[in-house]
């Protein structure tokens, strides 16, 4: 339960220190606040660095965003740990977020969770043994009308049935 | 039929486009205002449209604006809340997925009603691939004068930006929303003092929703005073009501407000009738967090009138037999669908989403989530249903921001007006187990988290 | 700044304009002062969170006297003049506050027993005052590992109710924060999310900002009930500039068990004590002792305390002893 970080069972990725193309969109973003102002961008930041660092985020990525932010470490880890799209552990290399909350189940939201389940052999929460899958069941993403429906990345699968999870999926193991 | 004044373009080859937008009278309004008109006569004119925040309170737009300190030498900014995350809700996507540039236009005009010079749009990070399309938009608008130093020749500038949350729903919250765009924890301030007064980094600003800004343009296209002829008394205007759950057409309708609510649920218009030829059960009509309707109150209000989609009409009542218009989310269910079980994953969603700060909803939207878990899993006994109903007594009103009400709501209304099907998981332990009066019920295990 | 008129609980008082509804109670002091778990005057940004000083505010001003919707936290909403509050005279205000003690000790491990705090614990308080003898809880209790956060500090997360003191405290008065809250919702805890130590040399006032029994001295461990010490005021002059050098020192015979700065009498710490007063002078002639020190007689601590003129040629300075 602690969010205490385990470095002995985890095998730690930090792909720092970033690539230029990277740093400078960092620069970028944090000219759109005020002088001074710099830690606004550590949303967006910490959304990059996930992306570039294998889908998740390392304590070491973090201090290193601290550190280009000019902000201090725990500043960086409260963040982190609020906001569900950061991954404090390491993921899969597809990461399947379902939606699970109310209207999504009033059209299977609950049976679609479990069939990508077993289509994966890979439990909620968990990374499939093969490191393919992260299966996360998450609330509400704002595609109710278009339901069951997950999300793969920056896109959303929508009006998921068993045929098109199964297409899917295959799709995924074959790239 | 009611009239388009948000979608009426959206089906227009390459709308995402700055060219086709602009061939469509798109930025006019910029024009208007920025060339002919001051400030405060934009705020004026949105004053008198009655325009209300189209987010879920539904407070006047015109009165939040005009709340706004000016302080010398103090920057102003106006921030849009696209971080819509209200389950049931997704009509401010469609509209940004959709129409991009009716947003910036909006967002252009309302920025130099509030004498803002930087603005943001603060969009869920789930969104990612909206961002995109949103950027884009904006720097067709910058290439084309819209943005940037010195606009129109009018001598105003303007910045825009998009920001992205990280995935917390309070982010919604227009303090907590302000907190994570200066890059912390989505915790909601304490108030006073109001965002108008101290907002973004201690200046004043104001919080709109996506949708809210985007009616701005026709209303300086058109005047407020047009704007009152669409809609039914308070409620001025056109709204987007996002459908969902057991009908025949979900998706994103754009209504005259004070359309009635039989024609929206059946007709084929709109969402087209409970599907699957199933009996229709009940409705959330505003977003999760206002309360569940059952049928029979569905149509008529307390006084036998036939019940609008209003802010007025669909709260006729009180909690006792109404509800709320709030975010639009209308929610939908159908005979198979178990309250009980439904509850319990709405209360699930908002312990999830509770920031922790304070007490009633850290430790009360966990408690009730137990509590239900008990019913859900046939362990209740009937007074598990008295305590659930004592615990959001005393989470409502309580705690800082709104969530705890959100959080409340829906399990008083659903045992005020299901409390028989309650009483039945009591009952029938082994039964409510396995089936949702009749539907299949998912093995998966519930957790509490 | 002019001063303005606000009736508590019937007594009308004059405060200074920007005041709080709490802080116009406590100048008036006694019943009508709403109590405070998470407020704390000297760190700025604190308060509002716990929501035990909820009051009800039945006339907004002389000159828009209706009356606020919801209760509101009086340590956060300023005084208008001619605003009418009421506090232990409204049913309303004493039943949200029984909620809000109920919501707090749900998951809170009541192990009191073995707790240093206990006896001068304000959430022990807050539970006799308000609370139920029985709980209506009966599901596993919320529980976090124990983490280690320095050689000075136990962190007992169990026991926090999320006031956030500590972390004010670690921005204002301490340098180099590297403590915070990690996570969110009923899963938030205080960490250093690293099992790094906190250390610096203000780090030990945590400990007194600390409401509860998650943050204690570890030097003081298991050592005496606080209601066994006998507490001194106690001052010396600190070579660190920041430090006030005035302290209490909790005795037991000629022994220091312990060193805390001083609270006022709304149990607050107004000047702050750096980690070598707390930690390292624990003999009694690193300190110039100016007396016993004032206990509320409700306080368990009082039972111990019989303020008599110390035996000891201890040097006594007048008007010290009250404080």
């Amino acid at each position: 339960m602690a969010h205490t970080y385990d470095t002995r069972t985890t095998e730690v990725t930090a792909k720092i220190p970033f690539p230029q193309e990277i740093l400078d969109k960092v620069e970028e973003i944090t000219k759109r606040y005020p002088a001074g102002k710099q830690k606004s961008a550590l949303l967006p930041v910490l959304h990059i660095a996930q992306k570039h660092n294998d889908g998740w985020l390392s304590i070491p990525v973090m201090d290193y965003v601290a550190s280009l932010l000019k902000i201090t470490s725990i500043e960086v880890y409260e963040v982190a740990t609020f906001y569900t799209m950061y991954n404090l552990k390491p993921v899969g290399k597809y990461v399947l977020e379902v939606c699970r909350t109310g209207p999504c189940c009033t059209r299977g939201a609950e049976q679609m969770i479990e069939y990508i389940e077993k289509k994966t052999n890979c439990k909620v929460g968990e990374n499939s043994a093969d490191g393919l899958f992260t299966i996360k069941a998450v609330e509400c993403l704002g595609a109710c009308g278009y339901a069951p429906m997950l999300q793969l990345g920056d896109s959303f699968v929508e009006h998921l049935t068993e045929e098109k999870v199964d297409s899917l999926i295959s799709e995924l193991r074959n790239k | 039929m009611s009239k388009k004044l948000l979608l009426e373009h959206i089906n227009v080859p390459n709308i995402l486009g700055y060219e086709a937008y602009r061939s469509k009278g798109g930025y006019t309004s910029v024009e208007k205002a920025l060339k002919t008109m001051s400030p405060d006569a934009v705020v004026e004119e949105v004053k008198k449209s009655g325009l209300r925040g189209r987010g879920g309170a539904g407070f006047p737009t015109g009165m939040k604006w005009s709340f706004l300190a000016k302080p010398e030498g103090v920057p102003r900014y106006l921030v849009c809340n696209a971080d819509e995350s209200e389950p049931g809700t997704f009509k401010d996507r469609y509209l940004m997925e959709k129409i991009p540039h009716l947003l910036v236009e909006g967002m252009i005009v309302s920025s130099f009603a509030l004498g803002a010079n930087t603005s943001y749009i603060y969009i869920r990070g789930e969104y990612m691939w909206i961002v995109a399309i949103l950027e884009k938009a904006i720097a067709e608008a910058k290439a084309n004068g819209f943005l940037g130093k010195n606009i129109l020749g009018s001598g105003y500038d303007l910045e825009l930006y998009v920001q992205t949350g990280g995935g917390a729903y309070i982010c919604g919250e227009e303090t907590a929303l302000l907190e994570s765009l200066e890059g912390k924890r989505g915790n909601p301030r304490i108030k006073p003092p109001f965002p108008a007064v101290k907002g973004l980094w201690q200046c004043p600003t104001v919080v709109n929703n996506v949708e809210t800004i985007a009616a701005t343009p026709w209303i300086v296209n058109n005047t407020g005073d047009e704007y009152t002829k669409i809609g039914i008394g308070r409620s001025t205007g056109t709204k987007l009501i996002s459908a969902c759950g057991n009908i025949n057409r979900p998706g994103v309708y754009e209504i005259d407000l004070g359309l009635p609510v039989d024609e929206f649920l059946n007709s084929d218009e709109y969402c087209g009738g409970i599907a699957n030829g199933k009996k229709f059960k009940a409705v959330v009509p505003g977003g999760s967090s206002v309360p569940i309707l059952p049928a029979e109150l569905f149509y008529k209000t307390a006084n036998g009138e036939a019940r609008l989609m209003s802010y007025e009409s669909l709260s006729d009542g009180g909690f006792a037999t109404g509800s709320m218009l709030g975010s639009g989310g209308f929610i939908v269910y159908d005979e198979d669908q178990c309250i009980v079980r439904n509850t319990w994953n709405f209360t699930r969603f908002y312990n999830h989403e509770s920031c922790g700060q304070c007490s009633p909803c850290r430790e009360g939207t966990g408690w009730m989530l137990k509590v239900l878990h008990k019913l859900e899993h046939g362990l209740g006994s009937m007074e598990d249903i008295d305590l659930l109903w004592d615990i959001q007594r005393r989470i409502e009103g309580n705690t800082i921001c709104p969530l705890g009400d959100a959080a409340a709501w829906p399990v008083a209304a659903a045992i005020r007006h299901f409390r028989e099907e309650f009483e039945w998981h009591v009952k029938n332990p082994k039964e409510c187990l396995t089936r949702n009066y009749g539907l299949k019920k998912s093995t998966l295990e519930m957790s509490f988290n | 700044m002019g001063m303005i008129k606000v009736t508590i609980d019937g007594i009308e008082i004059e405060v200074e304009e920007g005041t709080t509804i709490l802080n116009a109670a406590r100048q008036v002091g006694g019943k009508i002062v709403p109590p405070a778990m998470c407020y704390y005057s000297s760190l700025k940004g604190s308060g509002g969170k716990c929501r035990t000083c909820l009051v009800r505010v039945a006339a907004g001003s002389t000159k828009d006297p209706r009356p606020m919707p919801k209760l509101v936290a009086s340590c956060s909403t300023p005084v208008m003049d001619g605003m009418i509050v009421e506090n232990t005279s409204n049913q309303e205000v004493l039943d949200a506050r029984k909620s809000i003690v109920e919501m707090l000790l749900i998951n809170h491990p009541l192990d009191c027993p073995v707790c240093d705090q206990a006896g001068e614990c304000s959430l022990q308080d807050l539970g006799y005052e308000h609370g139920l003898a029985k709980t209506r809880y009966e599901f596993k209790r919320r529980t976090f590992e124990n983490t280690d956060i320095g050689e000075h500090v136990k962190l007992h997360m169990n026991r926090c109710i999320l006031c956030y003191r500590c972390v004010y405290t670690a921005d204002q008065i301490s340098e180099g924060r590297c403590h915070g809250v990690i996570g969110r919702g009923d899963h938030a805890e205080i960490s250093t999310y690293l099992e790094k130590s906190i250390d610096n040399d203000f780090s030990g006032n945590v400990i007194d900002v600390c409401p509860v029994g998650a943050l204690t001295d570890r030097t003081f461990r298991f050592k005496s009930r606080v209601w066994f010490t006998n507490p001194m005021n106690i001052s010396r002059k600190c070579e660190n500039p920041k430090c006030c050098g005035k302290a209490v020192a909790w005795m037991s015979e000629n022994n220091i068990l312990r060193i805390t700065a001083r609270k006022d009498e709304n149990n607050e710490v107004k000047e702050f004590i750096c980690n070598t007063c707390r930690f390292e002078k624990k003999e009694i002639t690193d300190w110039t002792v100016e007396g016993p020190r004032h206990i509320e007689r409700n306080s368990v601590i009082s039972q111990n305390h019989y303020e008599l003129k110390p035996k000891h040629n201890f040097k006594v300075l007048e008007n010290t002893a009250k404080q």
